[in-house]
């Protein structure tokens, strides 16, 4: 990690305001952003472990834990629910309960003429997608529990 | 009890406006808030999340008002006064929105009034009241922050409560604001917000120094003293006045009768402003702690048992001693020591109880072991022995240098101040062997930090004058108008010298020369520079060169004599500069006049009706030598444990086992007290009157909120030794004393106890032409008329390293505890620091095979004990450094005789030592515990009747 760390506080060494570029590395090279990091990020930006946890709680964006496999955003705006993706959370929830794919609620996928959309691991987009086509998609990325 | 708040801070401008608020019309400084205009109008506008000492915030919703032209409901805490601007403060509509909004509050809030330890102290019960709420729609089921949740009891003074917090981030900005240290924040977003210590971790194990600024900020029992929670809340309170650190903190002593609730900091008081630390704030526990000795004993021998006795016996029996004593040995055969922990009266009277009942000079004082430097070389250079500044001062500075001194733990309320300017912009340099926090902490980082050797202050003060002389940074019209010009000529040359620049003088001191270079252009020329700095200057062989060379830099760049300048000695206790004021130096009557003046002695003696000694007595140092060659042998010790604090102990503890009688007057059985035949129980500093003097010469009351627990206060006992002596002393009140002082002394001619009530507090010189007080000194012209340059050239100490002792160890202190910690080891401040441990480098821990936490031995050529180690990159290769607060430590066991050349202050700041491997005490420290453990014994005799 301290590696990885030192090679991410180099890149951004001559820049200001270089928290959050720096979070946003560090959870793109180690999935998210562990405990143990904060105190180096502190000492690097001569801020306090206390404002660095408070910006890393701030936004939904970091994790503090290591991420599940996948991640399935269920989209929950106005116009998905106005096509059932409440039902469709419903379903999701606990049909991921106890594997290692999380479902988290987003707000708008910009699919809102064809909900309810997905979008899975922020790389491929699902609309019109019932319990059933759900199912089928969770099953293709090899569920484990 | 509560002072006004009004809501947001006071601003300083040179423009005028004027408003109209609820039909009064306010004239306020431009800029402003609405809030603190209504304030002052007398109109209270609801608030939470503001408060006076913190910035504007606008969170609440609840001081929301409506401004006539303007378009919805302004918060009146964001919005700056405007000339011609009329506001109404309440209407109908803003009543149903701030009812609103406090239903929302109270939606979320546990119901426990009655049982709550805010409950009569509360702002949120009291703005639920003002905004007249009457029901709470929502019902309390749902998701809420007030059921299930864990307070957090770890720091011993305060709980966090985070059921009834509101999160309105007061403790968080004053942490930031106030405090500077940045230990809270806010975790989590919406719903989710909660106040959190460092990581979501305890307050304990975050990087909260416990100043208890959150504590004060906070408007409801979330953050809450346990003294409080345990005793309820006070019904009167007494200003008084700090007793730990030079800053000299002012205080609200909130009590229930004549128990102490808590201390709260004073917002008037101008030393500290309303913030206040550790120490202060809550570790005044040792005032009732159960080792306090509240009777007087006496034994004939130090290892007989003590007898308790009466005061008249005690004070009999001490008086006859002394005058036996000198009946036989003569005159001069006794002495006494004045603390720089009582007050001035005290300290006044103990100067003259030797002065004029032991007719002789025979008087010194802590501060010799500390700024008796700073006493000298100002003295030489500006013409007064003090600082030349206010501590708000530091806010118009552009440069701060800080020179041998750890503000953020010895300091460290001014250090909160001179953080919130580095944080403003001011450039920092800071010249200290070790990396203390101002170097790297949160928000803060030096420009410069000049890692030098211990020992070399002088070589690396001297390079930085000889980079402004031969560059051309000198203050040409400053010197030709304030200072004299052969001194100053003669000064030019010397450090002109390329002997004196920094590239020759990098080898001993082992800072790079550019790096002194630069830091020199800094100093001499970005705008206001101001020096601090603390004993890292002082104790060394060449304290008061350095002292010298630190008023010369100041002077060459014109940077004394107005605000945000100037020389400034961080003195170490609360009242350092009181005891030497008042005469406390064996060659000095009060008023730093010299013995040997025949027209101040005069004064004194007709006053006093005695003659006094026209040559000066015995330094500390002089009586302990004195006392192995049979020459003197009684000492009246009065708040002072020179076995513990003074250098090379075994020296000292062998000088007083030499004498025939030692009376102690303290708190606690401290060291000295073990060496005793006479104990006077002290009275700590709630239980007496009186007035203290901080670093800035800011003389503030000291104020009794208890009755002495040994029935006596300490100027009362010198008072009674001083008539058992045949010398009477007749005073009602230590404002009498003060009086007195006044009569005598020109710089106090303005002083008495009514004005400074009066005026909360005042600076001296204080006298006609300064009724009010000193805020700066020399401003048009030197106080010795025109500025002196001195040479000052650098001398390496005697202390070497060499193959058999071939490391320097360097001491400090730490935040939670305070120099020989007889009172912070009474209090739950050990929780914060339990021992002193010795910080080594790893270069130097691996090379010996220590790691963290060994145990390891530590030989100098004085002596030798045992700490454990701590392995970090703060002390550099080749420097070892400790702290000197547990007596079982034996840190000065270690320290050597070597001094000051011109005043004897110990060279605390260099001794040579080896470091070894070892599994057990030195002999020393077993021999001490053993013998600690023979007097805690004698002492439980007298006791337990």
């Amino acid at each position: 990690m301290i590696t990885t760390l030192n090679a991410i506080f180099g890149k951004h060494q001559h820049q200001a305001g270089s928290l959050l570029p720096i979070l946003h590395d560090i959870q793109h090279e180690l999935g998210y952003v562990p405990d143990e990091a904060v105190p180096l990020i502190a000492k690097e930006l001569n801020l306090s472990r206390a404002e660095v946890h408070g910006v890393i709680t701030y936004y939904h964006h970091f994790r503090q834990t290591p991420p599940p496999r996948h991640v399935v955003h269920v989209c929950c705006a106005e116009a998905c629910q106005a096509n059932g993706s409440e039902a469709l959370a419903e379903h999701a929830a606990a049909r991921l309960q106890h594997g290692d794919i999380s479902m988290e609620p987003v707000y708008c996928l910009g699919l809102c003429s064809i909900g309810p959309a997905i979008q899975i691991d922020e790389t491929t987009l699902h609309a019109r997608v019932t319990p059933e086509k759900f199912d089928s998609l969770v099953a293709a990325l090899g569920e484990r529990s | 009890m509560n002072d006004i708040d009004y809501g947001t801070p006071a601003v300083v401008a040179d423009r005028e406006v004027t408003l109209n608020i609820d039909g009064v019309a306010v004239s306020v400084p431009a800029g402003t808030t609405v809030m603190r205009a209504a304030v002052q109008a007398g109109v209270m506008i609801p608030k939470l999340c503001a408060t006076d000492s913190l910035e504007p915030f606008g969170s609440c919703r609840l001081c929301l008002v409506e401004i006539e032209g303007r378009r919805g409901y302004p918060s009146s805490c964001t919005t700056p006064a405007e000339a011609g601007m009329k506001v109404r403060t309440q209407s109908p509509k803003l009543a149903d929105l701030r009812r609103n909004v406090m239903e929302l509050y109270i939606s979320d809030h546990p119901l426990d009034c009655l049982t709550c330890a805010a409950n009569g102290n509360c702002e949120l019960q009291t703005m639920a009241g003002t905004v007249g709420l009457r029901e709470v729609r929502y019902g309390m089921a749902g998701a809420n922050h007030f059921t299930d949740v864990k307070k957090d009891e770890s720091n011993p003074y305060f709980t966090y409560d985070p059921g009834k917090c509101i999160v309105c981030n007061r403790c968080v900005r004053a942490c930031e604001e106030t405090q500077g240290t940045f230990a809270l924040t806010i975790s989590g977003r919406g719903f989710e917000s909660r106040v959190s210590a460092g990581q979501s971790e305890d307050f304990m194990d975050s990087e909260c120094v416990s100043c208890g600024a959150c504590v004060n900020a906070c408007p409801t029992a979330t953050l809450m003293e346990k003294t409080v929670i345990a005793k309820g809340q006070a019904e009167h309170s007494v200003t008084t006045t700090c007793a730990y650190c030079g800053v000299g903190c002012g205080f609200k002593a909130e009590m229930q009768g004549s128990e102490v609730v808590r201390m709260v900091p004073w917002k008037d008081g101008r030393a500290n402003e309303g913030h206040a630390c550790v120490k202060g704030r809550f570790a005044w526990g040792y005032a009732t702690h159960a080792d306090r000795i509240t009777k007087p004993m006496i034994r004939a021998k130090i290892s007989d048992p003590w007898r308790e006795v009466s005061w008249e016996e005690a004070i009999a029996h001490a008086a006859g001693e002394f005058r036996r004593i000198q009946d036989k040995h003569g005159r001069n055969s006794i002495g006494a020591l004045v603390s720089s922990r009582c007050t001035n009266e005290e300290d006044y009277l103990v100067q003259k109880l030797v002065r004029a009942a032991f007719g002789n000079n025979n008087v010194d004082t802590c501060a010799r072991v500390c700024h008796s430097p700073t006493g000298y070389g100002l003295k030489q250079t500006l013409g007064e022995s003090a600082g030349t500044q206010t501590f708000k001062s530091v806010e118009k500075a552009d440069v701060i240098m800080v020179v041998g001194a750890n503000p953020t733990d010895g300091h460290p309320v001014f250090a909160s101040r001179m953080k919130r300017r580095l944080r403003a912009g001011a450039k920092l340099i800071v010249l200290d062997p070790r990396e203390i926090d101002l170097v790297k902490s949160p928000h803060i980082r030096a420009d410069h930090h000049l890692k030098l050797r211990p020992g070399t202050n002088v070589a690396v003060l001297t390079a930085l004058a000889h980079v402004i002389v031969t560059e051309g940074l000198v203050n040409e019209r400053f010197i030709a108008e304030r200072c004299e010009a052969q001194a100053f000529a003669d000064w030019r040359e010397f450090v002109a010298r390329p002997a004196n620049s920094p590239e020759a003088l990098e080898a001993d001191s082992g800072v790079p020369a550019a790096e002194v270079r630069a830091a020199a252009r800094l100093y001499a020329t970005g705008g206001n520079a101001a020096i601090y700095y603390g004993l890292g200057v002082t104790e060394h062989s060449q304290g008061s060169t350095a002292v010298i060379a630190i008023a010369n830099l100041a002077m060459a760049t014109g940077n004394v004599g107005r605000e945000g300048v100037g020389v400034n000695p961080l003195r170490g206790q609360n009242n350092v500069q009181g005891s030497c004021d008042m005469g406390s130096f064996p060659h000095e009557l009060p008023g730093y006049r010299h013995v040997s003046d025949t027209i101040t002695r005069e004064l004194f003696e007709h006053a006093w009706n005695v003659s006094i000694q026209p040559e000066p007595g015995l330094r500390i140092p002089n009586m302990f030598e004195a006392a192995l060659d049979g020459s003197f042998r009684a000492l009246y010790c009065q708040g002072e444990d020179p076995v513990q604090s003074d250098p090379n102990t075994q020296h000292v503890q062998s000088a007083l086992a030499a004498m025939e009688c030692v009376v102690v007057q303290d708190l606690f059985l401290n060291e000295t007290a073990k060496f005793a035949h006479v104990f006077l129980p002290g009275a700590s500093f709630l239980e007496k009157d009186g007035t203290f003097t901080n670093a800035e010469r800011r003389i503030s009351r000291v104020r009794k909120v208890m009755a002495p627990l040994s029935g006596k206060a300490d100027w009362e006992v010198t008072m009674a030794l001083s008539n058992a002596l045949g010398y009477p002393m007749h005073y009602e009140h230590p404002s009498q004393i003060m009086d007195e002082i006044a009569r005598l002394t020109p710089t106090f001619a303005g002083v008495s106890f009514d004005k400074i009530d009066r005026l909360g507090s005042l600076q001296w010189p204080c006298n006609d032409e300064t009724p009010e007080g000193t805020p700066t000194m020399h401003v048009d012209s030197f106080v010795r008329g025109k500025g002196r340059f001195l040479i000052t050239q650098y001398v390496p100490t005697d202390e070497k390293v060499t193959r058999k002792f071939p490391l320097l160890l360097t001491t400090g202190r730490v935040l939670s505890q305070y120099n020989v910690g007889a009172q912070t080891r009474r209090t739950e401040n050990v929780r914060f620091y339990d021992e002193d441990r010795l910080e080594i480098h790893p270069h130097d821990a691996e090379e010996r095979g220590i790691s963290n936490g060994d145990w390891v031995g530590i030989q100098s050529r004085a002596g030798d004990t045992v700490l454990r180690a701590t392995v970090t990159e703060r002390v550099q290769p080749g420097v070892v450094y400790t702290t000197f607060h547990f007596p079982e430590s034996g840190a000065n066991v270690i320290t050597t005789d070597n001094s000051d050349w011109a005043t004897n202050c110990p060279e605390y700041k260099v001794t040579a030592v080896e470091l070894v491997h070892v599994d057990q005490p030195s002999e020393w420290q077993l021999r001490n515990a053993h013998e600690d453990k023979v007097q805690r014994r004698l002492l439980a005799g007298a006791t337990a009747k």
